[in-house]
């Protein structure tokens, strides 16, 4: 729909979801011991358990996934709902939909029985009535085609609530419980009777005891519920409408999140906004086990479909990996969402990875190539308490010095009046791969630190390093190195401030330096003063009233002698250094103001009238290189320039500017675009990875040995100088490999391709000397099979290099001729599936 | 997951003066020994040979004191008037002392009268000393002038009269027979040679010279006046090494010890400087109760004997070095215990499985992982955590402040304990680094345990001690506001004059002139 260049969503996904609009509805399953699917955003994604890699991603949904379920009678497949209105099934092993089912309106929930072969249950909002939903079963016709109505639906439950979780199907699907509210209701599908009980409210003393969530007992006629007043409550008995029964089991201090019953229903798992995972054993005895300090509160848990593993899906867009014996195990995280990028959106000069706030506390290193969290840095090194109505320290600020070495932080607490200021730099440490901390200063400022900056002089090294702090408190400071006199010191250098600068005691607001670090533009207010970075002189002035200055920049390379400032009353002005003087300005709304590190060009985004626009100019002329009207409708808070590891070959003249670099924005719903060069069909090419099977197959102690057998005999072959078996070897490998990889439904039937396949086994008669060499190998492995047949076990680990010739010699019979034949089958097979 | 973070305790770098080899070996003395003399002690003279007995010159009599005695073992009170400077000869059987009536006497140690007297002298002699010859003497006396004596004959050798004011100290090489030194008020050192009818070399101090010193090399001469100790090259012709203005008072005795490594200065200021000879910084430095006269150093450093202006005679021992070869070898772990398998590097195939490292955590630390804010809070109120690393104690308070359970972790605590945080509080509130926590803590008791003021005695005076603490200290703190405004007002004055070229800089075409100050 949009053209070039419009600003969308990065095609791998990097969007950060929140708010009301996603729920983050995910909704987890696993394979026996290896596959973790989750919904995130319009995709399904496919991840390993074991080596923690995304392995596929299922696109196809045109709007956010709402649920997803395995199909109950094939669990290589997988049914997903989405707000589109579809339901589709996957093969998810190949990442390809077999089936979607056009429902029509939106689909809240997805849940999949296995009692029903041909329908599943889905959650649609009720016609005519706002926020009103009810759960409908939907009749998945049965049709030669890949799409298919699923137009079908009875209503099985009327007013249920919209999310996932309050629902759940009992024991042998006999019946259904949804909560709303205070009101739980259960349908028995065999008796067709309803049962709804409600909580008494004014009993509770205005705790909140409304339902938050539910869950069944697998094996028993009981019901879980959570509540907003941290209860759970185990309902028994619920066929009779009177002599029902429940009991209550409290820990959680504030709203049960989720709950989930393992495989057998012995154990039942709740966590919430502690972010603690509670076990509790048995309900009489109110015995529990905790996993505490889980990093952030728990928004969904859900089991293996084997009961080995369990997962927790938290706020901040993490999934964590729980052993039965409640012992964490691994972690798969994204982009972390963190409640505000107070930060900024940095580069980190060393990875490029892009830098922000993370985890509380944490900085977090984004890799925006391979979409993964390279590292999180604690910076505050400090307890997190998961508790409503705390001042937590949060880092606000960071900034990297010119290669990465030097990284300084400000952290403060959210005290409006008086806050508790650190400054921390940190050293990159070669050994330890890592930053350390070097130094800390508390209270820098008196007041909140508004920028920061290291000045720039990459090829003068480390040691004209100068860090300028302006703060609210009406001074900048300008921070230097410092070597430490004494030998014993156990670092040699550390960090003091060197002069305080102030104007006019206006609040200083902004601080850069100039590309060569000879000069420091720090803005006060409304005024920009310049200040020699050698002896700390004020320069001169600059102002444009009026309006307090909100960003100011230097330009680069040929542009050097420009200084660039938006106004809050909208006027971006570009002054001249050399003559003092205002070159032109524009009557703009700025809201960002980012240079590009590698080029001339400056990117300002304006937002006017709910409408962001991308200008780009360079400061030497007035007029913009490149113009975006209405970007998007969300504001743009953030924008950063991403140096590309090479210069991308832009045919388009009006995108040159984006050759050396990308550029990423970041809006108030926290979404990380970017904007894209090639068109939508271009972006969208195929991208969706084969499960490599072999990669993932867990390591047996009989794979390990086979993998040193094969392993040594491919270094034997190199000693023995046996060019030709090698390079035969590593032929016919791939084809048989390729002949094993390619998807089930595309290789034309078994019959045809077995005689191929026994073909390519055959040893070649034209190629005589690698027949001659086979032959060597096959005696001597003959010797070598009658010796070991006699010996003893222990003589195994003397001998092996003779079995693994033993075992070589099976991979190396695929001829050059047979592979070829292979190949043009292959070929075949295309065209006919393309045929069909 | 993240496992629990203790409290970070912020560690402060601690002022004042680091451990050093040095302060460990100056601070290796007994607690000192005092002695009542008569008068001020103006000289104090080690014996070089053992038992290295010192003789201490006060008022009109020589005390000749052994090691550890407290009791002088010999006294010469021959003297009509005040006597000075009691020195031995390198052999320590001889001591030659002037006096106040211009004589100088010659006693054997082990004698009673003197065995010689030297007159000539009009007025009293501060100085004497012998020639590393051992059979010549040299004076200084306040009638300006310098002599030089033959012992056999006791008569008078020679006479310099070239100062032009008392001369008041004085040193003889020890390499060369004939050559000694003088210093005078006159401000000058004087080098002579016995051989030569003139001083050979002038040095000009700058101030009334109070003591000089010849290094045992005989090639640096250290000299001290008013509040300057100064060191200067002989053998360049007397040019100035190096001045050191360590002290705030008149230097008035030096020493070297026993290595010639470190020169001692003692010092009217009441202090005793030890500086390193390579570097001439202060290592280490003595603290006394009243003015110093003199000063000497034992052989091997054993002792350190100062004498003071109003008669004490300040004696320190040195520790006997401790043993602790035993304790250690006892503490060696078996070798077979904790050396085994050390050494083992995995081979590629092994699994390794590596134990998990247990961490240790402080009792506050496991108290605030379980959440018990006011047991964590009982935990640094211990009295050794409380007195000895209050941080500890701040950092808890910051911390459970954090977690907002700061007030009900003061809250419900009786009369001993609220004494305990009070007096704590008192003490600690006006220290720069904990005080944005402690005024909080300090609002919250009041606000807690005001309904109970007046109920118990111990409690209502520790708050009028922290009403006392915080009320100097605002006192204070206006107090250096006012003396920050004067320097204000200084450094404007200062910078008046860059003033100009920035308005040259200004007068550009800027779009709006503002008019700039500067302001620090």
């Amino acid at each position: 729909s949009s053209g070039p260049g419009s600003a969308r969503r990065c095609p791998r996904g990097l969007r950060l979801p929140r708010g009301a609009r996603a729920p983050w509805a995910a909704v987890t399953a696993f394979l026996p011991r290896r596959y973790l699917l989750y919904a995130s955003g319009d995709f399904v994604k496919v991840h390993s358990v074991n080596t923690e890699e995304t392995l596929g991603l299922l696109c196809g949904h045109a709007d956010l996934v709402t649920g997803i379920q395995l199909n109950p009678h094939n669990h290589m497949q997988l049914y997903s709902s989405s707000l589109d209105g579809t339901i589709k099934l996957w093969d998810f092993m190949d990442g390809i939909p077999i089936k979607t089912f056009t429902v029509g309106p939106k689909l809240l929930a997805l849940y999949a029985l296995a009692s029903a072969e041909d329908s599943v249950f889905v959650v649609i909002p009720k016609q005519g009535e706002r926020d009103t939903f009810q759960l409908v079963s939907v009749k998945l016709t049965k049709g030669a085609g890949q799409d298919l109505e699923g137009k079908e639906l009875s209503v099985v439950l009327d007013g249920v609530g919209a999310s996932p979780k309050q629902i759940a199907f009992g024991r042998e699907d006999s019946y259904v419980v949804s909560v709303k509210d205070v009101n739980l209701q259960v349908y028995f599908f065999k008796r067709k009777l309803l049962n709804r009980f409600s909580l008494n409210s004014a009993k509770t003393k205005g705790a909140d005891n409304r339902f938050s969530c539910v869950v069944c007992h697998p094996t028993e006629d009981c019901i879980a519920t959570g509540h907003a007043d941290g209860k759970i409550r185990l309902w028994r008995n619920f066929h009779h409408k009177k002599a029902y029964t429940y009991s209550a089991l409290h820990w959680h201090h504030d709203t049960v999140m989720d709950l989930a019953y393992s495989l057998e229903g012995t154990r039942l798992l709740s966590g919430g906004v502690e972010s603690v995972l509670v076990q509790w054993h048995n309900e009489s005895s109110c015995q529990k086990d905790f996993l505490p300090r889980l990093g952030s509160p728990i928004e969904c848990i859900s089991m293996s479909s084997d009961g080995v593993l369990c997962c927790t899906l938290h706020t901040d867009n993490r999934i964590t990996i729980i052993n039965s014996n409640l012992r964490f195990s691994r972690s798969i995280q994204g982009l972390i969402k963190s409640r505000d990028v107070k930060t900024g959106l940095v580069v980190d000069p060393r990875t490029k990875a892009l830098v922000l706030n993370g985890e509380p506390g944490h900085l977090q290193f984004y890799s925006l190539q391979s979409d993964q969290q390279l590292f999180s840095l604690d910076i505050v090194q400090r307890q997190y308490i998961h508790q409503a109505g705390l001042k937590q320290s949060d880092l606000v600020k960071v900034t990297f010095s010119a290669r990465g070495t030097w990284l300084a932080t400000v952290e403060e607490s959210e005290e409006v009046a008086d806050p508790e200021l650190q400054l921390k730099l940190w050293f990159y440490s070669e050994e330890t791969q890592s930053f350390a901390l070097n130094t800390r200063i508390n209270t820098p400022h008196d007041n909140h630190i508004t920028d920061m900056c290291f000045r720039d002089m990459g090829e003068l090294g480390d040691d004209s390093l100068i860090l300028v702090t302006a703060g609210r408190d009406c001074v900048f400071k300008v921070w230097v190195m410092v070597e430490d006199s004494d030998p014993e010191a156990h670092q040699s250098v550390s960090w003091s401030c060197d002069f305080v600068g102030s104007y006019h005691n206006y609040q200083a607001t902004n601080c850069c330096f100039s590309e060569d670090g000879s000069l420091l533009a720090v803005s006060f207010e409304e005024t920009v003063t310049v200040w020699d970075s050698h002896t700390w002189d004020l320069k001169c002035t600059f102002c444009h009233p009026p309006g307090n200055i909100r960003n100011i920049c230097f330009g680069r390379l040929t542009c050097s002698k420009y200084l660039i400032g938006a106004t809050d009353y909208g006027f971006l002005c570009c002054w001249n250094l050399l003559t003092c003087a205002l070159e032109w300005s524009a009557h703009l709304n700025i809201v960002v103001l980012q240079p590009d590190p590698l080029s001339e060009h400056i990117a300002a985004v304006s937002w006017l009238s709910k409408e962001s626009s991308l200008f780009v100019f360079k400061p030497s002329e007035p007029w913009p290189v490149y113009i975006q009207r209405n970007l998007c409708k969300e504001k743009i808070l953030l924008a950063v320039f991403v140096p590309r590891d090479e210069p991308e070959t832009i045919s388009s003249e009006k995108y040159l500017w984006l050759r050396k670099s990308q550029l990423f924005f970041l809006t108030d719903t926290q979404e990380l675009m970017t904007l894209s060069t090639k068109s939508l069909e271009e972006r969208l090419t195929p991208s969706s990875k084969q499960l490599a099977v072999e990669e993932s197959l867990p390591v047996t102690p009989f794979s390990v040995l086979l993998g040193k057998h094969r392993h040594q005999q491919a270094q034997e072959d190199i000693d023995l100088g046996k060019p030709v078996v090698h390079n035969k070897q590593e032929q016919a490998s791939p084809a048989v490999k390729e002949l094993l990889h390619t998807p089930a439904h595309v290789l034309p039937s078994a019959s045809f391709l077995c005689t191929i396949f026994i073909n390519s086994l055959l040893i070649s008669k034209e190629n005589k000397s690698a027949e001659e060499v086979a032959d060597e190998v096959e005696m001597e492995s003959e010797k070598a099979e009658d010796e070991s047949d006699e010996e003893d076990v222990t003589a195994m680990e003397q001998e092996d290099t003779s079995h693994m010739e033993l075992l070589g010699e099976m991979t190396c019979k695929l001829s050059k001729s047979q592979e070829k034949e292979l190949r043009k089958i292959r070929k075949m097979d295309f065209s006919w599936i393309s045929a069909f | 997951m993240a496992a629990y973070k203790p409290v970070v305790v912020q560690a402060c770098p601690k002022l004042g003066e680091r451990i050093t080899q040095d302060t460990l070996y100056w601070r290796g003395y007994k607690t000192p020994v005092q002695i009542k003399e008569f008068g001020a002690v103006n000289k104090i003279d080690f014996s070089p040979v053992p038992p290295y007995n010192y003789a201490v010159t006060a008022s009109s009599r020589i005390h000749i004191y052994g090691r550890y005695s407290q009791e002088p073992i010999k006294t010469f009170s021959r003297f009509r008037d005040a006597a000075y400077c009691a020195t031995y000869r390198d052999d320590g059987r001889l001591l030659a002392a002037g006096s106040e009536d211009g004589s100088i006497c010659l006693f054997d140690v082990s004698g009673k009268a003197p065995l010689r007297q030297f007159e000539g002298h009009t007025k009293p002699v501060h100085l004497v000393g012998f020639l590393s010859d051992k059979y010549r003497i040299f004076s200084g006396s306040d009638d300006y002038s310098s002599k030089l004596w033959d012992i056999p004959s006791a008569t008078e050798i020679i006479s310099y009269s070239e100062h032009t004011d008392y001369v008041r100290c004085g040193c003889a090489s020890k390499v060369n027979a004939d050559v000694f030194i003088t210093g005078s008020y006159d401000h000058t050192v004087k080098l002579f040679d016995a051989r030569t009818k003139s001083s050979v070399m002038t040095i000009e101090h700058g101030h009334p010279v109070e003591s000089v010193l010849l290094f045992p090399s005989g090639g640096l001469l250290v000299s001290a006046g008013g509040r300057y100790v100064k060191v200067w090259d002989v053998l360049k012709g007397g040019q100035l090494l190096v001045s050191l203005k360590n002290h705030h008072k008149t230097v008035t005795c030096l020493c070297l010890n026993s290595s010639g490594q470190r020169l001692l200065s003692g010092s009217l200021d009441r202090h005793v400087k030890i500086y390193s000879t390579t570097s001439y910084k202060v290592v280490h430095s003595f603290n006394y109760a009243t003015s110093i006269l003199s000063l000497a150093l034992s052989p091997e450093d054993e002792t350190i004997v100062v004498g003071m202006t109003n008669g004490v005679l300040n004696v320190k021992h040195r520790k006997p070095e401790e043993k602790n070869e035993n304790s250690q070898k006892k503490r060696q772990p078996a070798y077979r215990t904790y050396v085994k398998g050390r050494s083992y590097m995995p081979k590629q195939e092994d699994f390794c499985v590596s134990k998990p490292v247990k961490r240790v955590l402080r009792k506050y630390d496991k108290l605030l992982r379980s959440f018990q804010s006011s047991k964590a809070l009982d935990a640094v109120l211990e009295p050794p955590i409380m007195l000895h690393t209050p941080e500890v104690t701040v950092a808890v308070m910051q911390e459970l402040h954090r977690r907002g359970t700061l007030r009900s972790a003061l809250a419900g605590r009786d009369e001993k304990q609220v004494n305990l945080l009070l007096t704590f509080v008192a003490r600690r509130v006006i220290e720069p680094r904990f005080t944005p926590v402690l005024v909080i803590v300090a609002d919250m008791i009041t606000d807690i345990y005001q309904p109970v003021v007046g109920q118990s005695a111990i409690v209502d005076k520790q708050f009028l001690k922290l009403q006392q603490a915080i009320g100097k200290e605002i006192d204070y703190q206006e107090e250096l506001l006012e003396v920050l405004g004067m320097m204000d007002t200084l450094f404007a004055t200062f910078t008046k004059k860059r003033e100009s070229c920035l308005e040259e800089n200004k007068s550009n075409g800027v779009t709006e002139i503002i008019e700039t100050n500067r302001n620090y």
